[in-house]
């Protein structure tokens, strides 16, 4: 590994994306607007404030893990990913390359939602903000190492694309924002267990009613924390000198 | 240690159930232009992939530049152009050019040298996607000349180019070699064999051929390559 090649990787993808601006546009805004939306839907700041905190994770953590399954799928695809793996460059330098590309532009578009939320949507933090956005960053750094993985096992575009109904949706579902975790019956109860995003999700709900800081929110970061850096280095893996 | 850039022996690769090597070998001598030939579809890219060791292959030994092929070592020191170039369609030749030169640990003055070797002076500010078939291709054949490889390993960086071009090309490649690059360097096109030192003919997985362009006259009694190469397949059919 070498940090240089790491550094160079992500600006690499930066500039890429600076060719795009519309993408950009979206990336920083699509969250904030979402939250805008929910906030007039549900015309009550208190219902707001139950529901908004898990979706400020839950939005970013969708929209990194698509932009992240198709541009490396892309990079699978056509022949730059072949001719990076013969150069003197380690496969983490490559994954690491796109995890702080992404990471610093979900900072941006976390930090945009939380503010707008927190100052005009009245989204109301009973803790610290600045935990709030770095569980929210941690979310769509989970988002984009899962796209990062399943991209692997897409062979088109379509197939990246429905990685999301199949890997980000259920895990949705299940993360207790539409029903507590434990009204759920044992074994979804338990599937929500195994769900990186459930850990996430408490941890943002508990974050927003209560300024404490205890061992189960600690506990709910190491989990999405450890689930980030395994996924990063399984996708590691899943890059291949050699093909057939 | 043996003295030629690349020694392949017995090399046999399955792709899709499908031999698309079989028994390949054959010697690449140091600062040579080797033109590897043969129709479309006949296992060329198959073998420089293995070349670079992007290839899983199935029996037979590859060493390239006194190394197992694919070593890590290596990395640097072979250059690659793929058929699809390597680029970055959202970059411009410039910024794609940066990058591989900072993933290949290459002077920063690289980029210019390269770009004037492909002659994109005109396009270096063009996003890569924005370019012509030839010029993109162009684009790729600069990142293989980042860095200063000893193996240049060109899989038809000729394709689609105007012919004063090619010959500018061909030039590059013949300075190259001079100053001791080894370039394995395949085409579809017969008339550019003309331009390679060394020849190998590629039909169906297997080498027909390995010899200079004069031998291969000689040895068919064909002057015109493409009659000669036709006399081989020929000949080798009738056996």
């Amino acid at each position: 590994m070498n940090a240089t090649i790491t550094l160079a990787t992500a600006r690499r993808i930066l500039t890429q994306l600076r060719h795009d601006p519309r993408t950009i546009v979206m990336l920083l805004l699509v969250p904030t607007l979402l939250m805008t939306l929910l906030r007039f839907v549900f015309n009550d700041e208190l219902v707001f404030s139950r529901i908004a905190p898990a979706l400020l994770g839950v939005f970013p953590f969708v929209i990194m893990f698509l932009i992240a399954s198709v541009t490396t799928l892309r990079e699978r695809t056509t022949a730059t990913l072949e001719r990076l793996m013969t150069m003197p460059m380690a496969k983490l330098d490559l994954i690491l390359g796109y995890a702080i590309a992404f990471g610093g532009i979900a900072v941006f578009q976390v930090g945009i939602a939380t503010g707008v939320s927190v100052l005009w949507l009245g989204l109301d933090v009973a803790g610290s903000v600045w935990t709030l956005l770095f569980i929210a960053v941690l979310d769509a750094l989970l988002g984009m190492a899962l796209g990062l993985l399943v991209s692997a096992f897409a062979t088109s575009e379509f197939q990246a694309i429905q990685f999301m109904p199949v890997f980000v949706l259920p895990q949705f579902l299940l993360c207790g924002l539409l029903q507590p975790r434990d009204s759920m019956g044992w074994v979804l109860n338990a599937l929500s267990d195994v769900m990186p995003l459930s850990y996430a999700v408490d941890a943002l709900t508990h974050v927003t009613r209560s300024a404490e800081v205890d061992l189960t929110l600690l506990r709910n970061l190491v989990v999405v924390g450890a689930c980030v850096v395994l996924a990063v280095v399984l996708g590691a893996a899943t890059l291949r000198r050699r093909t057939p | 240690m043996t003295n030629s850039a690349v020694l392949v022996r017995g090399l046999r690769v399955r792709r899709g159930g499908l031999e698309v090597l079989r028994d390949v070998g054959f010697e690449v001598p140091r600062g040579s232009v080797t033109g590897l030939l043969g129709p479309s579809g006949c296992g060329k890219t198959t073998l420089m992939r293995a070349i670079v060791g992007a290839q899983i292959v199935e029996s037979g030994e590859v060493t390239v530049l006194g190394l197992p092929a694919g070593d890590p070592k290596l990395r640097a020191r072979v250059g690659y152009a793929t058929q699809n170039p390597a680029v970055y369609a959202d970059l411009t030749v410039t910024e794609c050019l940066r990058y591989f030169a900072s993933v290949l640990r290459a002077p920063a003055s690289d980029v210019d040298r390269v770009i004037a070797d492909v002659d994109l002076h005109g396009q270096a500010n063009q996003l890569v996607g924005k370019l012509s078939g030839g010029q993109s291709s162009r684009a790729g054949l600069a990142v293989a000349l980042l860095g200063k490889p000893e193996l240049l390993v060109l899989d038809e960086p000729t394709v689609g180019l105007d012919p004063v071009l090619r010959d500018e090309l061909w030039a590059l490649f013949a300075r190259l070699a001079k100053a001791g690059t080894t370039l394995l360097v395949s085409s579809h096109v017969m008339d550019e064999a003309a331009r390679c030192e060394r020849l190998l003919l590629m039909r169906e997985g297997i080498i027909l051929a390995d010899d200079t362009p004069e031998g291969l006259r000689v040895d068919t009694g064909k002057h015109d390559l493409e009659q000669a190469f036709l006399h081989l397949v020929r000949s080798r059919e009738a056996a």
